[in-house]
Parts: C-alpha cells; structure tokens; sequence
C-alpha cells in the first residue's frame, strides 16, 4: 500500500479528525487505491510547464475596505453553538 | 398538464395572464413534494408556509403590473448554497442546525426579481460525489426508477425537477455536479463559465474550479435564469468584468449562424473503454441532427483527456482539505461535547462528515504536505495547463464541442458505493471542461432501453454560454 495505517493516523491528526480503527484501515486502503491511480501524471513530460492556479487571468482586485453595519449580530450569534453576555464560549487554547 | 409541470416560461405566462396565481402554483409543487419526496427524498428541507408567504407577495406583485420573469415561480437549491433564514445543511451533519444570517448572491437575485424559495435539495456532503449517496439524510432516488442513482453531487435539485417538484433550480457545478445528475434525470443542466456567475454563499469546495447554475426543463428556462443570476460580484473576486449579454437574443440567433457553425468531435470521449454504446448512439444521433441542420462537423482530438480525473482528484480534495477547515465546531454548526480543544475540533468533525468527505480532507492534506506538494498538487497544476492548452487548440477549429455528458445512464444505488475509483471515473467526461474553465450544458436525448434517460453534452469556449445553450437547444427541439 502507498500509505500505511500509521500515515492515515498521521495526516488525520494533522486535519483534526477523530478515526476508529476500523476507518483508518478502510482509509489506508481507498486511498492507496487513489494514490496509485496518481501515478498516471507520471507519463506527463511537465518541463517548463507552468502550473495552472486559475483561469480568469483577473489579477488584484481590489475593493475598498469599508466597515458597514450588516444589521445581522443577532441572527450570527444566534448561530454560536454556545454563548456567555453575547460572547462566544471557546475551550481554553492555552494549558497551564 | 398540472401547474408543477410547467416550464419557466409557461408558468410566468400564465401568471402573467392571471391565468392562475402563484398561491396556486407553489401550492401543486408542495402537494407534489409531500406526494414523492418520501420516496425520492430530493429534499431536505421544505419551506412550505415561507413559500406561501413569498407566493402571496408574488401575487400581489403580479397585480400591481410590476412582475418579473421569475417571479412567483417556485424554485428549489442545492443545501450547499446558502439561503437566508432557511437551513443550510450542506448534507452533512456538521452543520444540521446552520441558518445562514445571508443569501448566496445568486439567490438573492432570485429573490429579489420575486422567486418563490420551496425547499432546499439533498446532494452529496458538500458536493462530494457522483451518484448523491454521500448524503448524510440518504441517498436521491432516480424519479425514473426508484432503485436507482439521481447521480450527483446536485441529486436532489435534478431529480426535483425532474419530478416536477419545483419549477427550476439552483445548484452548483464543481467536476460535474449539475451536469451529470442532470443527465441521470433527463432534465438540462447548465455550468457556466468559472467566473461568470458569483460564488459568494456558495459552501466552497474546489474554489479555483467552482461555479454555480441552473437545472431547468428546457433550455430556454435556462437562458432566462442565467439572465438573472449571472455577472459580476463585489463579493466574489473571481467573477470576471465581461458584459452579461441577453442569452434569451442569443438563444434565438438566426438559422444562417448556425450553419456556420463547426461542431467538434473529440475522439478520446467517444472511444472511452466503458462508455455505453446506448449513450454513445444517441450522442451521434445529436450530431447527425446539427449536421442535417447545416452545422459542420470536424473530428478534433485533446490528447491529454485521459489524465483529467487524477488531475481532479488532486486538486479538489488539496482545495477542500483547506476550505473545509472552517468547519471546526467553534463559532457555528454542531459542536460535539469535548474535554479539550483537541477534540472538540476532531470529534465535532469526526460526526459531522460523512465517509468520502474525510477521504477527501485526508488525500488533501496528504497531497499538500511538505514533500509531496511539488509530486501532487504542483504537479496535477502543470498538467492541467496541458489539457487547458488543449481546449485552446481546439477552439481554433470548432466552435463548440459535443460528447456524452455520461459514460453510462443512472446505476443502481450501492453498485458503485464501495468502489471510491469507479466512483470518480464517472465524472470522466465533465473533468476536463471543468478544469479548463469552459461553460458546458446537458441537454436530454431520449431514454435507453431500460428507460432511463440519457445526456449529450455541449462544451464551449470561455463565456460562449449563449452558444452552448442555442446548441443545446437545437439539439432538443
């Protein structure tokens, strides 16, 4: 396989998802799958090929940064899945 | 014919002529839903005393002579756009009790030229997938037979139409999304340029290739929402400065215009192993009518087709692992209980996502992690400047392309599911209009044998809506 339970293990800790057992296993496997298929581009000759990121050509957009009032907190902190005197309520970020 | 059938056009006649009101038309399509939905399951959420509400403002709207061409039509979208008030979920259990405090520009458009919002549509968790049984709330059955895939990932607003649900609706096209449920349901489906119709609102997944459009009945209902929806957004800064021209005028461009018109047939879509030689008749049998229409026909190649869908699966899911990353339990959505910051975000993320939406965070932060950005995500980008060249040449010989939209009609629901490969190859035909940026429509073109209905597929140049959508056209009427 391509990449190995401890690597899933790995790269979801990274993304900060919690897997059984069980999905690591079927993810090392699908994923393997996929990977190996990737190896296709490797027919590609890519040398002096630039890389295509977007494909408007827009470059710099610029609007002006004004403050308005959105008429909306009520209805954005109604959507805070937990709320003290209107402010959100987070687990501490810092351990002592 | 009952009102929930009626196309875009019909529907606003009769409104207009005060023929029946929009009270009366949304009330068919609720009834309609409350009839099928049970079993088809295309939506999940339905907006049935708000849609009567903005119906009886439609009407009264209609009375004062100060209506539009949408309004009082009813309307449904995808639940990866956000509608204001009513619940987003995205499909996915992460944010089963999101009510955006906005509209998606697109559908504030809607709403403003009077649109009557009936419901929001199942579809894969936030676009991932091809047959819409990466749904948290369950699969969309195929209106044309139950035991069936709607396709996806915008299963449930093609099958919604399809089942005369709703009038038109709003979806969103990141390798294929509106396109091949669409084909699946044998209703139309349009992607329009990327660039050309905002994003802003729309739950983002591949933000370099998402785009945003309609599913209609005919192509013509198209061209008048795209009339509406599409242009510029300060809100999105990816939409381009190009004047929206009126695509009704260029739907209807006279004869002599389209005997101009060189229709090229790319070789590598038509000799595809696995494509369905039902598919395949019948999308010659479309280009045998534009010929017999006077179109020309030229053979035309894009050699770099087959590395498409590994290119995709590169891109989207390095794009998504990063988009995705707001989706945390933290400021809105569903947060799991936690005895950390750790876990609150990896548990809240852990229940929230289904399967394939994990696969995808996971190949992407794989993909994007040092050492291996330059073997994947730079590498995927370097060959998609080869397939965009591609198009490039080919445009230089025809004016538009036509293949399958495709490879096979609707499958059984569980055939693929286990097989994630198979899964992405179905979009095979879609990627690489995609990640070139071209506008591409499904038109319906018969059923097959099994009467399941099948899609033939028209790719154009950067901003030739208009013409895809007169070719589209010409092919079905």
């Amino acid at each position: 396989m391509v990449l190995t339970v401890e690597e899933v293990r790995k790269i979801a800790s990274l993304a900060r998802i919690k897997l059984s057992a069980d999905e690591e296993i079927r993810h090392a496997e699908t994923i393997s799958a996929v990977l190996d298929y990737m190896n296709i581009l490797n027919e590609v000759d890519t040398t002096d090929v630039e890389p295509t990121f977007q494909v408007t050509g827009l470059e710099d957009v610029f609007r002006e940064d004004v403050a308005a009032d959105s008429g909306r907190q009520a209805l954005i902190l109604g959507q805070m899945p937990q709320l003290e005197n209107n402010e959100l309520v987070v687990p501490e970020v810092f351990e002592e | 014919m009952n009102l929930n059938e009626l196309t875009i056009v019909r529907a606003a006649e009769g409104l207009r002529s005060k023929k029946f009101t929009s009270v009366e038309l949304t009330r068919t399509c609720l009834d309609r839903i409350k009839k099928r939905n049970p079993e088809v399951n295309a939506f999940i959420t339905v907006c049935e005393e708000s849609a009567l509400r903005e119906a009886k403002a439609a009407d009264e709207k209609i009375l004062k002579g100060k209506s539009e061409i949408l309004t009082g039509i009813p309307f449904s979208v995808k639940d990866a756009i956000c509608t204001r008030d009513v619940r987003s979920t995205g499909s996915a259990k992460i944010l089963d009790n999101y009510i955006p405090p906005f509209d998606a520009t697109v559908i504030r458009k809607i709403r403003e030229s009077g649109g009557v919002l009936i419901g929001k549509n199942n579809c894969d968790a936030f676009g991932h997938g091809a047959s819409n049984e990466n749904s948290m709330y369950g699969p969309v059955r195929n209106p044309h037979n139950l035991k069936m895939v709607a396709g996806g990932s915008s299963g449930g607003s093609a099958a919604a139409v399809a089942d005369n649900m709703c009038i038109f609706s709003i979806a969103e096209d990141t390798g294929g999304s509106i396109r091949q449920p669409a084909s699946l349901c044998g209703v139309v489906g349009l992607r329009p340029s990327y660039g050309r119709n905002s994003r802003h609102g729309i739950m983002p997944m591949a933000s370099s290739l998402d785009t945003v459009g309609p599913i209609t009945k005919t192509v013509e209902d198209a061209a008048l929402v795209m009339n509406v929806i599409a242009g510029r957004d300060k809100m999105d800064a990816t939409t381009v400065p190009e004047l929206v021209p009126d695509y009704i005028n260029e739907i209807r461009n006279p004869k002599s215009e389209i005997r101009n018109l060189r229709i090229g047939l790319p070789k590598e879509y038509f000799d595809l192993p696995g494509l369905d030689s039902e598919v395949r008749d019948r999308t010659l049998g479309a280009i045998e009518k534009l010929k017999k229409l006077g179109c020309e026909i030229v053979d035309v190649s894009l050699p770099h087709t087959k590395y498409a869908t590994a290119v995709y699966y590169i891109i989207v899911p390095s794009e998504d692992s990063s988009n995705l990353g707001r989706l945390d339990g933290i400021r809105y959505g569903v947060r799991a209980k936690a005895r950390d910051l750790y876990d609150l975000y990896a548990s809240s993320r852990a229940d929230g996502f289904p399967e394939e939406v994990k696969r995808r965070i996971l190949i992407g932060t794989y993909a994007l992690s040092a050492g291996y950005y330059d073997a994947y995500y730079r590498k995927a980008q370097q060959v998609r400047t080869l397939i965009r060249r591609d198009f490039d040449e080919v445009f230089k010989k025809a004016d538009a392309l036509i293949t399958p939209t495709s490879p096979f009609t609707a499958f059984a629901i569980g055939e693929k599911s286990s097989d994630t490969l198979a899964m992405y190859l179905a979009d095979v035909m879609e990627i690489p209009a995609s990640l070139s940026g071209m506008p591409a429509i499904t038109v319906p073109a018969g059923l097959s044998k099994n009467n399941l209905p099948i899609g033939v597929q028209v790719i154009g140049p950067r901003l030739a809506e208009g013409r895809v959508m007169q070719i589209g056209q010409l092919i079905t009427i």
